[in-house]
């Protein structure tokens, strides 16, 4: 144990806590995906990884479609247009992913009243299923003869490999905290992530269609009867948490890089462990744990060393979870005022 | 090298599924027929039998067992050209690389009585998988390629490499970073599993006080920012780390955004395309990849990594053919006592099976290309 590392000079104490919400942000961006659909349905989507996983590759190949494979380092004013589009591919991409889930993977099930450990078991197959599907992208290529012509996109006998965006932005500096020198990249993922966080508590709070979530979220069957359509209200759930995994998708491609078709699963479950830390269920919960994990991870880091990172973001949820058993806000979605 | 297990274990199941068995055979050329027998030595026992080939054919590595295919081909081609009369084959057995997968074809292997030896197997772990079969059954295998120090302490005498294992090259890496680089604060980073951390560890232990901190990451990390903050507040010169490519393109890429100016080094996981194309070019540029196995002698007819030693390996076998060794223990001695100069470097073992000399080389990044053609011999 080094507590020196930690707290023995200040620029390094903020070093570690910068670094530490920046990634923070990205967790925060996920768990909303999981805290709305729980919120609603009761249900730990576990295939929303997945969801983002696409959204990261949708980035990469819009990098790949509008610059070409060269490698390059831009500024991220340099990458800001194709970015921009790359933003909404991924939003695209990892909203029809979501849609599509919920299609096939939850519809059916709840229609049939099944138990949630069913839709469980549900999600879990299908987030297998969308991993396996991306890392045998170049098989399905060949067997349309398509797999020479998309041959930057599928890579053949790459698919289960790394997988990076041609053009690495590289950040540039703005300002010092303490040691750490703040880039246009992290004030560009912090503040799009604050930003669509206060963007989708408005949705809930104050729109038509907040209002349904919400009702559905308390008493599904009241606001069916009060004419409240609740499957358009879990479309819409689903959609929502889609739309935020693609923007997470992109500001992580922005900040490292590369992706692989199993990428989703470690993100996810530091993802969940964000939106149970905070309180699942709830929006403000999610934006609280997902930056509380991402800096305790870092300080862990510090004080035990790397490979510890993980045991000490675990025990810290343990404890919470013994203090306060439904998370930090352990406010549910359909309790929030409007 | 050890390429990751874990990730190539999955991917060996699916492509087990669609896979073509792949059957090679000798090559059997008639033609030399032609140039009647210009070596005068009496015709071999073993002549018409088969040397073995166990390694990734498929798979993620694939093109590595095929890089030493090559290598066994282009031996065996020569070897008819001079003995017309002797033909020796080559069986291939594809384990993919996979641990799990060896140990069966190593019992297809030792049950075929037309297999005098082996050149693999091609990576560490199914070596340590299927090394006690072939030392029980004495068939003498000689590796291209495996570099984990500890299949040489298992005492199977039948085990011999033509390649310096990871503590040969964490001694000259730790050597090139002092001496050559001239770093003094250097920074030794891993990510836990038994390759990267024994490069690692042995890097560490070589450089001594010259290393000022070490960390451990875990596979599949992508936020490295603590581990940057830790380099950076050591005030490090130079970082060097035991992994594969992936970590080691984020560690890299993540580095440089962080404003580490010093040498960036990493062993033969990291030593592959893929390494620039995760960090970037402008970060993994003046990157330092060591490997131990350097370019193909100009002229030398087979082309890829590894084909140089699996040719050399090839060979031995060869010369105790026209040594005339026929039992299996006649030729493990032969193996053991060799001595020559192979398309690789020197070649002799120690009573290990470790070859005794080899030579480590540093591959650069430059202009965000990783030059494969002209890396530097560690001395």
């Amino acid at each position: 144990m080094d507590l020196g590392a930690l707290f023995g000079n200040l620029n390094n104490f903020l070093d570690f806590t910068v670094g530490g919400l920046v990634f923070g942000a990205i967790y925060a961006l996920i768990a909303l995906g999981y805290t709305m659909v729980y919120g609603v349905l009761q249900l730990i989507n576990f295939a929303h990884s997945e969801v983002f996983m696409y959204g990261t590759f949708a980035v990469a190949w819009t990098f790949i479609l509008l610059h070409g494979t060269g490698d390059a380092s831009w500024s991220l004013g340099r990458a800001l247009p194709i970015l921009l589009v790359a933003l909404v591919a991924a939003m695209l991409m990892s909203a029809a992913i979501a849609l599509l889930l919920e299609r096939v993977a939850y519809r059916p099930l709840i229609n049939k009243n099944a138990p949630k450990l069913i839709a469980l078991i549900s999600a879990i197959g299908a987030s297998f299923a969308l991993a396996e599907a991306m890392g045998l992208r170049d098989r399905f290529a060949s067997w349309v003869h398509l797999d020479h012509k998309l041959a930057n996109y599928v890579a053949p006998d790459k698919a289960r490999d790394v997988y990076s965006n041609p053009v690495s932005i590289q950040p540039h500096g703005l300002f010092h905290l303490g040691g750490y020198e703040v880039t246009d990249v992290d004030v560009v993922v912090i503040v799009a992530a604050l930003a669509m966080m206060f963007a989708l508590d408005m949705f809930v709070r104050r729109t038509r269609f907040g209002r349904g979530i919400r009702a559905v979220a308390q008493d599904p069957e009241s606001a069916a009867l009060m004419g409240v359509n609740s499957t358009r209200v879990v479309q819409v759930t689903f959609l929502v948490g889609g739309l935020m995994a693609g923007a997470a998708a992109t500001l992580y491609m922005m900040k490292i890089g590369s992706t692989r078709q199993n990428a989703g699963f470690i993100l996810g479950v530091k993802a969940f462990t964000a939106a149970v830390m905070g309180g699942i269920g709830n929006l403000r919960g999610a934006l609280l744990g997902g930056l509380l994990l991402g800096v305790m991870e870092n300080w862990g880091s510090a004080v035990f060393g790397s490979e510890w990172k993980d045991v000490v973001a675990f025990v810290l949820l343990v404890l919470i979870l013994l203090v306060r058993p439904s998370g930090l806000l352990g406010e549910a979605l359909g309790k929030a005022r409007a | 090298m050890i390429r990751s297990k874990k990730s190539l274990r999955g991917f060996a199941a699916l492509v087990g599924v669609a896979a073509l068995t792949l059957s090679a055979c000798g090559s059997s050329n008639d033609n030399n027929k032609t140039s009647s027998g210009s070596s005068g030595s009496s015709k071999s026992s073993l002549c018409g039998k088969n040397i073995a080939f166990l390694g990734a054919l498929t798979g993620d590595a694939g093109a590595l067992g095929q890089n030493m295919v090559n290598g066994i081909n282009l031996a065996l081609k020569e070897y008819t050209g001079k003995h017309a009369d002797c033909k020796i084959g080559l069986k291939t057995f594809d384990s993919q690389g996979s641990a799990d997968k060896a140990p069966a074809l190593a019992t297809q292997i030792i049950n075929d009585d037309s297999i005098f030896g082996l050149v693999g197997p091609g990576f560490s772990g199914e070596s340590l998988a299927t090394g006690k079969t072939f030392f029980q059954a004495g068939l003498p295998s000689i590796s291209p390629s495996a570099t984990n120090v500890t299949i040489t302490q298992q005492g199977w005498t039948t085990w011999h490499r033509v390649i310096g294992n990871d503590d040969a090259q964490g001694s000259s890496d730790a050597k090139y970073l002092t001496t050559t680089v001239g770093a003094k604060k250097i920074y030794v980073i891993d990510d836990g599993q038994d390759y990267s951390k024994g490069l690692a560890g042995k890097v560490k232990s070589e450089l001594g006080s010259a290393a000022i901190g070490s960390d451990q990451i875990s596979k599949g990390q992508t936020d490295m920012s603590a581990v940057v903050t830790k380099v950076k507040a050591a005030g490090a010169d130079a970082v060097f780390y035991g992994g594969y490519y992936t970590e080691a393109g984020l560690l890299a890429k993540q580095l440089r955004q962080g404003g580490f100016k010093g040498t960036f080094m990493s062993g033969d996981g990291a030593e592959d395309p893929n390494f620039v194309k995760v960090a970037g070019a402008q970060a993994a540029n003046g990157a330092l990849l060591s490997a131990p196995a350097g370019p193909a002698p100009s002229g030398f007819a087979a082309s890829g990594l590894y084909a140089t030693q699996a040719y050399d390996a090839t060979n031995i076998f060869l010369a105790a053919l026209d040594a005339g060794k026929t039992s299996a223990k006649d030729i493990n001695s032969f193996i053991g006592s060799y001595t020559g100069t192979g398309a690789s470097g020197p070649i002799a073992f120690d009573d290990k099976g470790d070859i005794k000399q080899s030579t480590i080389y540093v591959y650069k990044v430059a202009n965000g290309q990783l030059d494969v053609n002209n890396p530097e011999a560690i001395k």
